[in-house]
């Protein structure tokens, strides 16, 4: 019979198999940033153990740092000090650190894809949920507890039970001004936050092959909050022609080699996935949530639900505590739901192309006057080719806020948080109870809602602002 | 990590159901860059109420924590786990464990001693009449006993052979994975050139 994807990936990852226990997995990167690595590298002082593969690991700064003066010292002293252990073990443990100021700083999940370091066939971990990202080139890759972190640091492998695999097919093109952001909050609304639980997902279907690289880490990339493994996607040419040229990119006769066994990993027709799938995508529309986990979600043209409307007990409890959290009231259009705080950004929305679609919407408008728009490019690469390519200047001249790279506003580890009751629209990831602040009130959305979000003050697509533009000019 | 082959300590019991990552440490004490010192934080929201059981000095210097069912659900934090075993905390015995914090238990060395419900119940009723009432969980024989004459508990407990294995062997999971060098190294060979790396070498 044949193999799925994840599972030729993962027979190819196996060091060690044994019955009854976990198989040893190779690790072929393992990403580090400031919040979960330090008791990891303290394990290993401890113990007088030393890092097997510093080359094979990488570490960033990027949950709790500064967006605006990152050139000074961090004025807050608890994310100071998490820093600056993190600068102390990479250097006592001989790993390569892009710190605050670098140019290859940022998102920990934007900087692997952007240096050439993800590539198809691999297991990628990081102490951190959103690894699923990197799933995008076909590759296996999740979120670990910090004394996994430590098992990988000293050992480069994992001790995994082997999940189970599902398919989940997107049929048809997603029609205009629909992205993946509204794909995968479609997807999750449908399954529920737990409906991924024990899997490992591969997406695929025209919907998906049609998407370009970046929209592809967008759907992966949420794979956790429908509680799966990991998430991935099939590479073809298109994740070849990304990697293409990129300075961690193999060259030459290693390239032709890679290619050719990249070439090998699809899922065989005659596999079997333990559990399938099938989205229609054409019938897909602006998407956003109402609620607070990502999976309370409906069309923007839809109303805020009503809670007497689930069936299911526990659903319409947890509706209801929601809808008092967030302040909404059942039967509210959700393009009514006046929003303060506008943020682009984050592992899930933070890259070159989202900042170019929202420039695109921006441009020409100006940011709505009791609204605020925060955009935080998702590294410094980002930064700069967005200021090369004036997209900066279109944000500024808008009324916006254009900040240095890091997660900000994703979490509120930063100064970048919500006020208590302040609500806003998201291209992130998670909108939990004072998830981006202390009593704040997150709305899930794509790129092109939340731009056109910040230009009218309200939930909106850009086909509102057309509507707007045709009657000034009648 | 220390073999552990048998415990006995005060019980606490701790008479909720539920008892999430959250209440177990909030996310305020997390800032910490040890692994030590997360005692502070252990059930802080609980710890200003006078009639909360910590505070009860029969009970403080309490190893063996008896709990409701569904313990530890919520965040992956590792640090719920660290911050049971700063403050003293050897076992944890209770009817349903959540998946995360049995694992992250097994890995850092705490015994999740999973019981019948009515034994919980038992025991709850044994350390309340008798404060400051030992607890002994024998990890060997995979027993849980306390008190003696009629009121005597002494049950079975259910803990998966693999991390039984490693916990009675005193084998942190990196010492383990280290005695499989060998295979680790022939995998590393095997590897194609091709793929990548951080640093390049040499
Ligand atoms: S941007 Fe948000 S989700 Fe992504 S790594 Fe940072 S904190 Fe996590």
């Amino acid at each position: 019979m044949g193999r799925t994807l994840s599972e030729k990936v993962w027979d190819e990852h196996v060091v060690r198999a044994t019955p009854g226990e976990p198989d040893l997995l190779f690790i072929d990167l393992h990403l580090i940033h400031e919040v979960t690595s330090p008791q990891a590298f303290d394990g290993l002082r401890l113990a007088g153990r030393s890092v097997r593969r510093p080359d094979l690991t990488l570490a960033t700064e990027d949950h709790n740092v500064p967006t605006l003066d990152w050139d000074k010292p961090i004025a807050d002293p608890v994310s100071r000090t998490q820093v600056d252990t993190l600068r102390r073990n990479a250097a006592e443990f001989g790993v390569r650190l892009h710190p605050l100021g670098d140019v290859d700083q940022g998102i920990v999940h934007v900087v692997g894809p952007q240096l050439g370091l993800t590539q198809p066939g691999m297991t990628i971990v990081c102490g951190d949920s959103h690894t699923s990202t990197h799933g995008a080139f076909g590759a296996i890759a999740f979120g670990i507890g910090t004394s996994e972190v430590e098992h990988v640091l000293a050992t480069q492998t994992l001790m995994q039970a082997k999940p189970k695999t599902m398919a989940v097919t997107l049929t048809g093109s997603l029609p205009a001004g629909v992205t993946a952001k509204d794909m995968v909050l479609t997807l999750i609304a449908h399954t529920g936050t737990g409906g991924g639980q024990g899997y490992i997902v591969e997406y695929r279907g025209q919907a998906v092959e049609e998407l370009s690289m970046e929209a592809r880490m967008t759907v992966c990339n949420m794979s956790i909050e429908w509680g799966a493994k990991a998430g991935l996607i099939a590479p073809d040419q298109t994740t070849f022609d990304y990697i293409e040229g990129r300075p961690e990119a193999p060259t030459g006769a290693d390239w032709e080699a890679a290619v050719a066994h990249w070439k090998t990993l699809v899922t065989d027709e005659d596999a079997i996935f333990d559990e399938e799938i099938v989205l229609d995508a054409s019938r897909m529309t602006p998407f956003v949530t109402w609620g607070t986990n990502p999976g309370q979600g409906v069309p923007l043209g839809a109303s805020v639900p009503d809670p007497g409307s689930f069936e299911d007990e526990q659903d319409r409890v947890s509706a209801e505590n929601a809808l008092r959290y967030m302040g909404l009231e059942a039967g509210t259009p959700m393009r009514e739901v006046k929003v303060d705080t506008v943020f682009v950004g984050s592992c899930t929305n933070g890259r070159i192309e989202d900042l170019r679609l929202a420039a695109s919407i921006i441009k020409g408008h100006t940011v709505d006057a009791t609204t605020r728009l925060l955009v935080v490019p998702g590294s410094v690469r980002v930064r700069l080719q967005a200021q090369e390519e004036g997209l900066d200047k279109i944000f500024l001249d808008a009324g916006a806020e254009w900040r240095g790279a890091g997660c900000s506003m994703c979490l509120g580890m930063n100064p970048d948080t919500l006020e208590p009751g302040e609500r806003s629209a998201s291209t992130s990831n998670r909108n939990f109870e004072g998830r981006q602040g202390k009593g704040g009130r997150t709305h899930l959305v794509s790129v092109p809602v939340a731009a056109a979000t910040a230009i009218r003050g309200t939930l909106s697509s850009p086909a509102d602002l057309e509507a707007v533009a045709v009657v000034k000019e009648a | 990590m220390d073999a552990f082959i048998s415990h006995t300590g005060i019980g606490v019991p701790l008479k909720r159901s539920n008892v999430d990552t959250d209440q177990i440490i909030p996310a305020v004490y997390l800032k910490r860059v040890t692994r030590s010192g997360f005692e502070d934080g252990l059930f802080s929201a609980w710890r200003g109420d006078p009639g909360f059981v910590l505070n009860n000095p029969a009970y403080a210097a309490g190893s063996v924590l008896v709990a409701g069912p569904d313990f530890g659900t919520g965040s992956s934090r590792e640090h719920a786990v660290w911050a049971l075993q700063n403050y003293g905390f050897k076992a944890v015995v209770s009817s349903r464990f959540a998946d995360i914090f049995r694992s992250n238990s097994g890995k850092a060395g705490l015994v999740a001693a999973q019981v019948d419900e009515k034994v919980v119940q038992r025991l709850w009723e044994l350390l309340e009449s008798q404060p400051g009432a030992e607890v002994t969980v024998d990890l060997e024989s995979r027993t849980v006993r306390a008190g003696d004459g009629p009121d005597a508990v002494h049950d079975s407990f259910d803990i998966d052979d693999y991390t039984r294995w490693r916990l009675l062997e005193g084998l942190d999971d990196v010492g383990i994975t280290l005695g499989h060098e060998a295979d680790i190294t022939a995998y590393e060979a095997s590897r194609p050139s091709w793929k990548p790396v951080t640093m390049r070498r040499g």
